[in-house]
């Protein structure tokens, strides 16, 4: 098939395929994507995005396909054929060494030899330019995560490329560094670069984009002009079905509900030269409420979880309370005991080792939990009893895999969340604490996963969920509190809490605006 | 033009159960090409090799001899490995098992009767795992690395049992000679089959703490334990498992295997104690363990390959006057091909000309590994 010239295509996919044994990740994708446009990629976790954009920036070799580059066609056999090209990508998951400047970093990916100030002037020169303020000589573990990603924004456009591909990019932001960087994009589409932009927030889809390629199982089942769309409509593209709107039924009586989790002058020094101290945290979670905790990733949020969860113990055992008792000196394992569960954000390497298979990684949460039904005398494994309980949650949970038990590195994101909180659901946990329970998910998963962090929280268990995604703390809480550098703000009821007024506190507004709840004193 | 090593993001489950024969098949070929710059016939010597020292009964009992604390130790040691901690200094537990199972025996030669074995073996197991308690105390409570310290301390279990045995454990009636007294009958451990061989059960509980260890870790909790906190430590904290304590088990465990291999070795096959009581079991255990794929029931398999090297190499050295140190370099070439082959299992050689890229930082941190083409 030869290249159609009457648009000025920068790039041309002409059925592109990628088998990974029996799946079909990519199933003959066409894409085209013009000079000076922002296209949308947008699909349900699994459904080929990823795979995709690695074709496109070389780190994978198709198994058939065509790719025309300015009409011409190329093969791109790495990344840096891609970046000879003119392909730029922006990932999700950066790839900054912590203990090093901005300037080093980004020397680091050039190695083109040059100097490091001759680096650090142009990235400063180029960052004003595009109105993303940076500077080269701060060490990038300072840095919050919005200005990491300008790092890797910087390094990118440093190689002039013509094609940027930005991997969920808003998804560490607050709204207002979201705001900036749309600005951002909207002045190089001005300036002729062509970007392709990965994302599952159909708002923002909507406002900046000019075409949607909308993928779905592997294949493109169609594309569009996201504007003429509602977020509704592209839903149902992606997911093919309707997506169910999550339903939150008011909190009735919680305050005088009993508090099943407490957190009282939690403090904790810093244990790493990196990481954030927590301030003397108080937090009253009671049964029948979800309470969420906002905030930009890297205030904190990890080492409150940690603390929490009991993976680190507190001096102070009266720190932590689970159900009127104390538990600040508990082990995690203790803690569930007293009928907590936890969620933690790493899903590969923290809530799940990724080489084991479900159902191994069911008995890692559960093991002390359900002792009885699933480890026999003598420490013997009831292999039969994980399985079917594995099953039971896959069901449930609407987990897609390739095999009956597979290992969870093998699973898609998503997939893999859904398991790892239906694997906690599925104890009717009294106290549930979850950290970016939706983070990278599907429309139709993330909604599948708040409902039931609703209903658990209705059914009588006090859920505390700790998240960067606005949209999704707005649909699932009662109240918000935010932190910010350690410190956490008293819950704002959710009738008040205003996308504004919680933009501000995570940028570092006094936590004393935000109005106190009466039941937390 | 560059090497470099790109992850497979599967692992093929047939190579990984070929891997060690394909090894073994390489050692022979490598070994092959040894023998002729030698100067000798690679058939003929490979029948004196690996042939002639298994063809008659009584030196199949010399394998089980060998055999055993390869297997003994080398199954301890695979559980530390799959725990991700790494036991270097099994040689050193197993002299310390000698020594404190030699207690009885040395300085209580009139204590006689059934009672002595069990408690030779018993306190073997006590030295061992007390010896191989130092670099885990180093390690959780100045995180000391392992290897260092369990390597380094071999060196020191070797010079105290060379001064024990001239010293204050040195046999008076004999001779000068640096060692201790022959072990009173009631403190040899008894063998299998006296008729056939000199077999001892020191064998027996070589496959005995296999199928025990076995069990653990591919049934029980505790070898979940393991697993996990090997291969995702962070994942095993979530789960509520300890490190500290895991690098304690792990190394009390393979201690107390060391340990009762040696004393097992000393009262069964040698009846006292000497400077030297091992051809470096210790350290051709670890090869054991790898060969043996890290699984315990492997690793008998992998025991009596790595004692029939011993064996061979005594006998080329007596029938073609080759060094008998031919049988380190089998070792050595075999663990060398095992390492290979599990290498390229988990990845795969990409050649990357120096013109067509540029070597990018950031490229590679992120770069999806290439998949291997499926079917």
């Amino acid at each position: 098939m030869s290249a159609n010239h009457d648009r000025a295509n920068l790039l041309e996919v002409r059925g592109l395929t990628k088998i990974f044994g029996t799946l079909t990740a990519c199933d003959h994708i066409d894409l085209n994507i013009a000079k000076g446009e922002i296209h949308a990629l947008l699909g349900e976790n699994g459904a080929g995005k990823s795979t995709l954009v690695k074709m496109l920036f070389g780190s994978l070799e198709p198994n058939s396909g065509e790719i025309f580059w300015d009409g011409k066609p190329v093969k791109i056999t790495s990344p840096g054929a891609a970046k000879k090209l003119g392909i730029g990508m922006v990932f999700q998951h950066f790839s900054l060494f912590e203990a090093l400047t901005a300037a080093e970093n980004i020397a680091l990916s050039l190695n083109d030899g040059s100097p490091i100030s001759s680096i650090a002037a142009k990235a400063r020169a180029l960052s004003y330019s595009y109105g993303l303020p940076l500077d080269p000589d701060s060490l990038v573990g300072d840095l919050s995560v919005g200005e990491r990603q300008r790092i890797e924004i910087i390094r990118c456009l440093l190689q002039t490329p013509q094609l940027i591909i930005l991997d969920e990019p808003t998804s560490v932001l607050t709204p207002q560094e979201a705001d900036k960087l749309f600005e951002t994009l909207e002045r190089l589409r001005a300036e002729g670069k062509s970007i392709l932009y990965i994302s599952h927030r159909l708002e923002e889809v909507k406002r900046i984009c000019d075409r949607a390629t909308v993928l779905r199982h592997g294949k493109v089942v169609g594309h569009c002009n996201p504007r003429q769309e509602t977020a509704a409509s592209l839903a149902r593209m992606m997911v093919g079905s309707e997506v169910k709107a999550v339903v939150r039924a008011p909190a009735e009586g919680i305050e005088t509900a009993p508090a099943l989790l407490e957190i009282r002058s939690l403090s904790r020094k810093p244990a790493t030269p990196f990481a954030i101290p927590l301030k003397n945290i108080n937090l009253t979670v009671r049964a029948g409420e979800v309470i969420g905790i906002a905030g930009v990733a890297g205030n904190g949020q990890g080492e409150f979880f940690e603390s929490v969860s009991g993976e680190v113990l507190q001096q102070d055992t009266g720190s932590v309370r689970i159900r009127g008792k104390d538990a600040g000196g508990l082990s995690i394992t203790g803690r569930r005991l007293m009928g907590a569960a936890f969620v933690p954000e790493e899903r590969l390497g923290h809530g799940a080792a990724p080489r084991m298979k479900l159902s191994e990684n069911l008995l890692l949460s559960r093991h002390a939990t359900d002792g009885k039904s699933f480890v026999g005398s003598g420490g013997m494994v009831k292999n039969s009893a994980v399985y079917s309980a594995a099953q039971r949650i896959i069901t449930a949970m609407d987990v897609r895999k390739s095999a009956p038990d597979p290992e969870a590195a093998a699973l898609s994101g998503g997939n893999l969340q859904k398991f790892i909180v239906g694997r906690e659901l599925d104890r009717k946990p009294s106290v549930m604490i979850v950290n970016q329970p939706t983070w990278g998910v599907d429309a139709g998963a993330a909604a599948h996963i708040r409902q039931a962090l609703i209903e658990l929280a209705r059914s009588g268990s006090a859920v505390l969920v700790i998240s960067q995604d606005l949209d999704e703390l707005f649909e699932l809480s009662d109240a918000i509190a935010v932190m910010h550098n350690g410190e956490l703000s008293t819950p704002l009821p959710i009738a008040e809490a205003t996308f504004e007024r919680i933009g501000l506190l995570m940028g570092g507004a006094e936590p004393g605006h935000a109005e106190h709840r009466m039941e937390v004193a | 033009m560059r090497i470099e090593l790109v992850k497979r993001p599967q692992r093929s489950a047939l190579f990984s159960m070929l891997s060690p024969f394909i090894a073994f098949a390489l050692t022979i070929i490598a070994g092959a090409i040894m023998f002729a710059l030698l100067g000798v016939n690679p058939l003929n010597a490979f029948e004196i090799y690996f042939v002639e020292p298994v063809s008659q009964v009584w030196q199949l009992h010399e394998l089980a001899i060998k055999a055993a604390p390869l297997i003994l130790i080398a199954v301890g040691l695979s559980v530390c490995y799959r725990a991700n901690i790494w036991n270097i200094g099994a040689e050193g537990q197993f002299i310390f098992g000698a020594i404190f199972g030699s207690i009885i025996p040395v300085l209580f030669p009139q204590f006689e009767g059934p009672l002595v074995i069990p408690l030779m073996l018993l306190l073997g197991m006590v030295g061992g795992a007390f010896y191989a308690s130092i670099p885990a105390l180093l390690k959780t409570r100045f995180s000391t690395n392992e290897i260092l310290t369990s390597l380094m301390l071999v060196y020191v279990a070797q010079l105290f049992l060379d001064w024990l045995v001239r010293g204050p454990w040195r046999d008076p009636q004999g001779h000068g000679f640096p060692q201790t007294i022959q072990f009173g009958d009631s403190a040899v451990l008894p063998e299998l089959m006296p008729d056939a061989g000199r077999a001892n059960w020191g064998f027996v509980f070589a496959l005995v703490a296999a199928v025990l260890v076995w069990l653990m870790m591919s049934r029980m909790l505790k070898g979940f334990e393991v697993r996990v906190l090997g291969s995702s430590p962070r994942a095993g904290r979530f789960a509520g498992f300890g490190f500290n304590r895991m690098v304690f088990f792990a190394f009390l465990l393979s201690g107390a295997l060391a340990g009762l291999a040696g004393i097992s070795e000393v009262s069964g096959a040698i009846g006292q104690l000497q400077p030297v009581i091992s051809p470096g079991y210790g350290f051709t255990a670890i090869i054991v363990a790898f060969l043996g794929r890290l699984n315990p029931l492997g690793i008998v398999a992998a025991g009596l390959v790595l004692a029939l090297t011993y064996l061979g190499g005594e006998a080329v050295q007596s029938a073609l006057g080759i060094s008998d140190k031919v049988a380190r370099v089998f070792q050595g070439m075999l663990l060398f091909f095992v390492l290979g082959c599990d290498t390229l299992i988990h990845y795969r050689i990409r050649l990357i000309g120096m013109a067509l890229t540029k070597p990018n930082g950031a490229a590679q941190l992120e770069a999806a590994p290439k998949l291997e083409e499926a079917r």
